[in-house]
């Protein structure tokens, strides 16, 4: 009983209480470069999610393996294996969201987050809970990166997973679309997800 | 005449920080004073410099020639990891005094996404030549320098500010490099 309500927790952390971006800051240049529109942030999201979820399994089951000195430059070349594997991918498949995300997909490979869970989680827990630590820091990450593009989608081109709900020559904030606007709308964003998760302590 | 195109359009127009969103880890992280800034900007103007000379003739006479393009970001990131080691043995060595104030941020560079982006970037460069691309990361270099130092010098401060309690910390800084990006929208257009 104890076990699974432990499980179901280290699923959830990632979620709200540890969410990647609004909590722990990581993976802060995707989750600000690619969320101009939410197609791109939960394409961006899925991307991570899978190079996180396919390193924690592997790092997860060979960690006897890699000698403690090495073991950075190790997960990097495992993290590295599968951002390649996700570029060529996209690429094949998905051509528009390859040209879309750019320079970021290249870069999953420096995002704090996957390193970070690779060391801090599943290079010392079985593969189980490796796999529900990646399933939920993932999906908060996409979760968060889908709620960033959809806001600034929603307020710079007033559409929705463009789908458009304002006419063709309304004014909409063009601001939330550039640059500026990402740093803007993530900074409400995190005050109003601090406001909203219950405090713990 | 081209170099300076380049120059500016690195710095100010596509500034690596505020308009590509590349290296936002340090540039949140270690700018709360105005001392670790510069000490970080040295260390990232040291390192992508010299990292994007290297992967640049990686590319061109190893990578390219052996048909291994798609091998790119695997060798690319660990010739990064391998030379920030490198370079911090041999400053260690060479010039104890510059690593005394480049040491503790050599090792964070590795994670910083800057180096790779700016080196990954370098190849896509038109009629690209070594001096061009090291110069386009020099200059990359300079622009995230000055977006640092700026930064950090408006966060001291902001300590001093009264701010609401929500929007203490994080946010609070967010809106900042968010006010700060707007400032350099206006260079828009510039080149």
């Amino acid at each position: 009983m104890n076990k699974t309500l432990d499980q179901k927790q280290n699923f959830l952390k990632g979620i709200i209480k540890e969410n990647p971006v609004f909590v722990m800051l990581l993976g802060m240049c995707p989750a600000l470069g690619v969320t101009s529109s939410a197609f791109n942030g939960l394409g961006m999201g899925v991307a991570t999610l899978f190079v996180l979820l396919m390193s924690n399994i592997v790092v997860s089951l060979i960690k006897s393996q890699i000698p403690n000195k090495v073991r950075i430059p190790a997960f990097i070349i495992i993290i590295a294996s599968f951002v390649t594997v996700v570029e060529m991918v996209l690429e094949a498949y998905i051509p528009f969201l390859y040209e879309q995300l750019g320079i970021f997909i290249p870069l999953i490979v420096v995002n704090c987050l996957i390193l970070g869970r690779a060391e801090a989680f599943a290079s010392k827990n079985n593969l189980f809970s490796s796999v529900l630590d990646a399933l939920g820091m993932g999906l908060g990450f996409t979760i968060a990166l889908t709620a960033l593009g959809a806001t600034r989608e929603i307020l710079g081109s007033g559409s929705i997973f463009d789908i458009k709900f304002v006419g063709e020559d309304a004014n909409t904030f063009i601001l939330f679309i550039l640059p500026p606007g990402a740093f803007i709308a993530l900074a409400y964003l995190a005050v109003l997800f601090q406001r909203l998760t219950p405090k713990t302590s | 005449m081209e170099y300076l195109v380049i120059l500016i359009a690195a710095v100010f127009v596509n500034n690596i920080v505020l308009s590509q969103f590349l290296g936002i880890c340090p540039f949140l992280g270690v700018s709360n004073r105005i001392s670790t800034s510069i000490g970080m900007s040295g260390a990232v103007l040291f390192v992508m410099t010299i990292a994007t000379t290297v992967t640049y003739l990686l590319h061109q006479y190893i990578l390219v020639p052996s048909g291994l393009d798609y091998l790119r970001t695997i060798t690319f990131i660990l010739v990064i990891a391998a030379l920030v080691q490198m370079v911090e043995i041999i400053l260690k060595k060479v010039s104890p005094p510059l690593y005394q104030a480049l040491g503790v941020f050599l090792p964070l560079i590795t994670t910083n996404c800057a180096v790779l982006g700016v080196a990954i970037l370098a190849l896509g460069l038109e009629n690209g030549s070594l001096l061009k691309a090291v110069f386009f990361a020099l200059s990359h270099a300079i622009g995230f320098s000055l977006a640092l130092v700026v930064f950090a010098s408006i966060r001291e401060f902001l300590e001093l500010a009264d701010l609401p309690e929500g929007m203490k910390g994080v946010p609070i800084n967010l809106l900042v490099a968010g006010l700060l990006s707007l400032a350099f929208l206006g260079f828009a257009g510039l080149v």
